[in-house]
């Protein structure tokens, strides 16, 4: 595991400079718009639909009935002492999202983004998809809303995640693997934007994480937050005090973002992120963007980025699909070059040796993107020792990850896969 | 202070004064290699484009359509540099044509926007076409473009608003590039019905020269679009010529060929 990086540790951003202008979707240096002319106008329908929806009943009030009634929120709090065991002794509480519909945090952006998507007059829904996860909720609230659904993946993704490739197909969506590039999610997301600057009268693209140009990330965060409302007063009422941290895996950084929002005024809570840190950093297969990585722009957005000496991008690498992608939303890198929020990383070594414990010692099995911040806990809780209280975003299940588990630990009979 | 010579606006002016649109060519440096891709552009100048548009390969082409797609993957899987991107302009300038680059912007972000502006002038550039920036967040390259003296193209398309419209072209310097329908690169059998109405929402906005781009493979395309656009922008059926099979100098004659008909066709415009 790797020691937090600080901006003073922070890699040299070269020749870049970008004005800090105070506009809207930037966070310090970051966000923005990098995008196509073709899409602004639909970026400009999608900034007004969603201001207007979120301060009107008819929409909060439908959103709201959907979580109580078919994601069923709010997602309980789970403690887990035998787990907690391996941390140091700190206590460790679990917001469990892998106990929502279709099993993960995705759910919660889905829905509010198919609604926002028919109070657009659209038809049609796009989504990328690397675990699948996101694919899977998105598939689900179009089958729900009536609306035509394509789900981009990665042709390595689409092998990895095999169940989730067919959970899509079943509920209705057209599943189609992107064999460019590395064939995972950045090539996904570019055919994405490829699919909706052609068809972008009809059809919203509703990214599943908080990057994007704006105001994907600003919204995402937004659709997510209710994460660390719910846990922010669970922790309160279960321990009678806030967490000492936080702490979530970080992707692009939707299920962060959504369960750190709330915290971020709590001067007190660490807010502490888990990359992918692959093979390890050394090893150039990794995911570790803050570890490594410069300030650039990728679909949208300025954030950090995995680019080579030129500025192409360099391809990431995770035992998680979910993980796997060289940029990072653009809040945390504010949240992180601001000194608010930390990050870390786990190695696909440290990931499953956690996702392993959590099954063996509480009965849950995590999804491996969650396992990251397992690894984060019981790290942050050796050093903080017993009297830590800490948070942790349980924010998919596992099962869509069993066939790599069972390759891992040796599980499964060669040849009968 | 450097001052490119031959702006695109000259070369455009020329073409006006001779009763004709402008044949822009584009093709992405490093395809089929460093060398292959520099003779490919003489052929263009020789042949009869107006203005060479030089592409760098990018990892994340997320305009481009399948066959720009495949060029650039190979031109980076072949060892591309964003440093031969200027090689090219040279010999373009050498080969007595006007060049402009179009490029992705992290690379010029990456390099650094005054550096890359200042390379990009004293190889002999006339300017940039950038897909994925809009004006809104092109403060950096505006102040490094006038400092160079360099033309600055950003896009429009047919889901351009009249308030977008205003705020593109009263950015670029050069031409406009008007995209003609939705979409990414590649070849289509009909451009001609978005880009007509564009064209005219965009001359009521400004008097900047009005080029059409994506889609266009033929020269009954081309003549069609010289009819009411400033130059014609042909890109993948380019790269297809170059990209086809057999040996490199019998691809090139086929690039000359194609070319030929091309610049033919936007001599055909009924104006």
């Amino acid at each position: 595991m790797s020691e937090p990086t600080s901006r003073a540790e922070a890699p040299d951003a070269g020749e870049l400079t970008v004005e800090e202008l105070p506009r809207p979707g930037r966070f310090g240096q970051f966000g923005g718009r990098y995008v196509p002319e073709a899409l602004v106008p639909a970026l400009e329908q999608l900034d007004e639909a969603r201001q207007k929806a979120a301060v009107d009943p008819e929409f909060t009030d439908e959103l709201a009935r959907l979580h109580a009634t078919y994601t069923g929120r709010p997602s309980i709090l789970t403690e887990v002492p035998r787990f907690a065991a391996h941390c140091g002794g700190a206590r460790v509480v679990l917001k469990r999202e892998d106990l929502n519909h279709t099993g993960s945090h995705k759910i919660n952006n889905v829905l509010a983004q198919a609604l926002i998507t028919k109070r657009m007059g659209k038809t049609r829904i796009i989504a990328e998809t690397g675990a699948g996860q996101h694919g899977v909720a998105t598939a689900t609230a179009a089958a729900l809303m009536g609306l035509e659904c394509t789900v981009y993946m990665g042709r390595v993704d689409t092998e990895r995640q095999a169940l989730n490739v067919a959970r899509m197909r079943i509920l209705g969506a057209q599943v189609v693997p992107v064999e460019h590039g590395s064939a995972t999610l950045k090539d996904a997301i570019n055919e994405a934007l490829r699919d909706w600057v052609t068809n972008v009268a009809t059809t919203h693209y509703c990214i599943g994480t908080v990057t994007g140009p704006h105001p994907f990330p600003e919204m995402v965060r937004d659709f997510h937050a209710l994460i660390g409302e719910e846990a922010r007063a669970q922790v309160l009422e279960l321990a009678g005090r806030l967490p000492d941290a936080v702490i979530a895996c970080v992707g692009g950084g939707s299920n962060a973002m959504g369960i750190f929002h709330r915290f971020v005024p709590d001067a007190g809570v660490r807010l502490i992120g888990v990359e992918a840190g692959g093979e390890g950093v050394e090893s150039g297969r990794h995911a570790a963007r803050f570890a490594s990585a410069t300030p650039g722009v990728l679909h949208g957005a300025m954030s950090y980025l995995m680019q080579d000496a030129d500025g192409q991008t360099v391809e990431s690498h995770s035992i998680s699909a979910g993980l796997d992608y060289p940029s990072v939303g653009p809040e945390h890198a504010h949240l992180r070059d601001s000194g608010r929020a930390e990050y870390r990383y786990a190695t696909d070594e440290q990931v499953m040796e956690a996702f392993s414990l959590l099954c063996r010692t509480e009965g849950i099995i995590p999804a491996l993107e969650s396992a990251h911040a397992l690894a984060g806990a019981m790290e942050v809780g050796r050093e903080l020792g017993p009297e830590a209280l800490l948070l942790v975003n349980l924010s998919g299940r596992g099962d869509k990850d069993m066939h790599t588990a069972a390759a891992w630990f040796g599980l499964v009979e060669e040849g009968s896969t | 202070m450097t001052t490119a010579t031959a702006g695109v606006e000259d070369v455009l002016a020329r073409c006006r004064a001779e009763g004709r649109a402008a044949l822009i060519g584009y093709l992405p440096v490093g395809f089929p290699s460093l060398e292959g891709s520099v003779a490919a552009m003489r052929v263009l100048v020789e042949a009869g484009c107006d203005i060479v548009e030089v592409g760098i390969p990018y990892s994340d082409p997320l305009m481009d359509g399948p066959t720009i797609q495949g060029a650039a993957a190979a031109a980076l899987a072949g060892g591309t540099r964003v440093d031969d991107v200027f090689t090219a302009v040279a010999a373009v300038r050498e080969a007595g044509g006007t060049a402009v680059v179009m490029t992705y912007w992290n690379l010029v972000l990456h390099r650094g926007v005054e550096r890359f502006a200042a390379d990009l002038a004293a190889a002999g550039g006339a300017g940039l076409i950038t897909p994925d920036l809009i004006p809104d967040e092109a403060a950096e390259w505006t102040s490094a473009s006038d400092r160079h003296g360099l033309d600055r193209v950003f896009l429009v398309a047919p889901s351009s608003t009249r308030e977008r419209l205003e705020v593109v072209t009263s950015a670029c310097r050069g031409f406009v590039y008007a995209a003609s329908t939705m979409g990414v690169t590649g070849a289509r059998e009909n451009v001609d019905a978005d880009a007509r109405g564009l064209l005219e929402r965009v001359r009521a906005v400004t008097d900047l020269p009005v080029c059409v781009g994506l889609g266009v493979s033929t020269r009954a395309q081309a003549a069609e679009i010289a009819a009411y656009a400033d130059g014609v922008i042909v890109g993948s059926a380019l790269v297809r010529a170059l990209a086809g099979e057999g040996e490199l100098t019998q691809r090139l004659d086929t690039l000359r060929t194609l070319t030929a008909e091309l610049a033919q066709g936007v001599r055909e415009g009924n104006r």
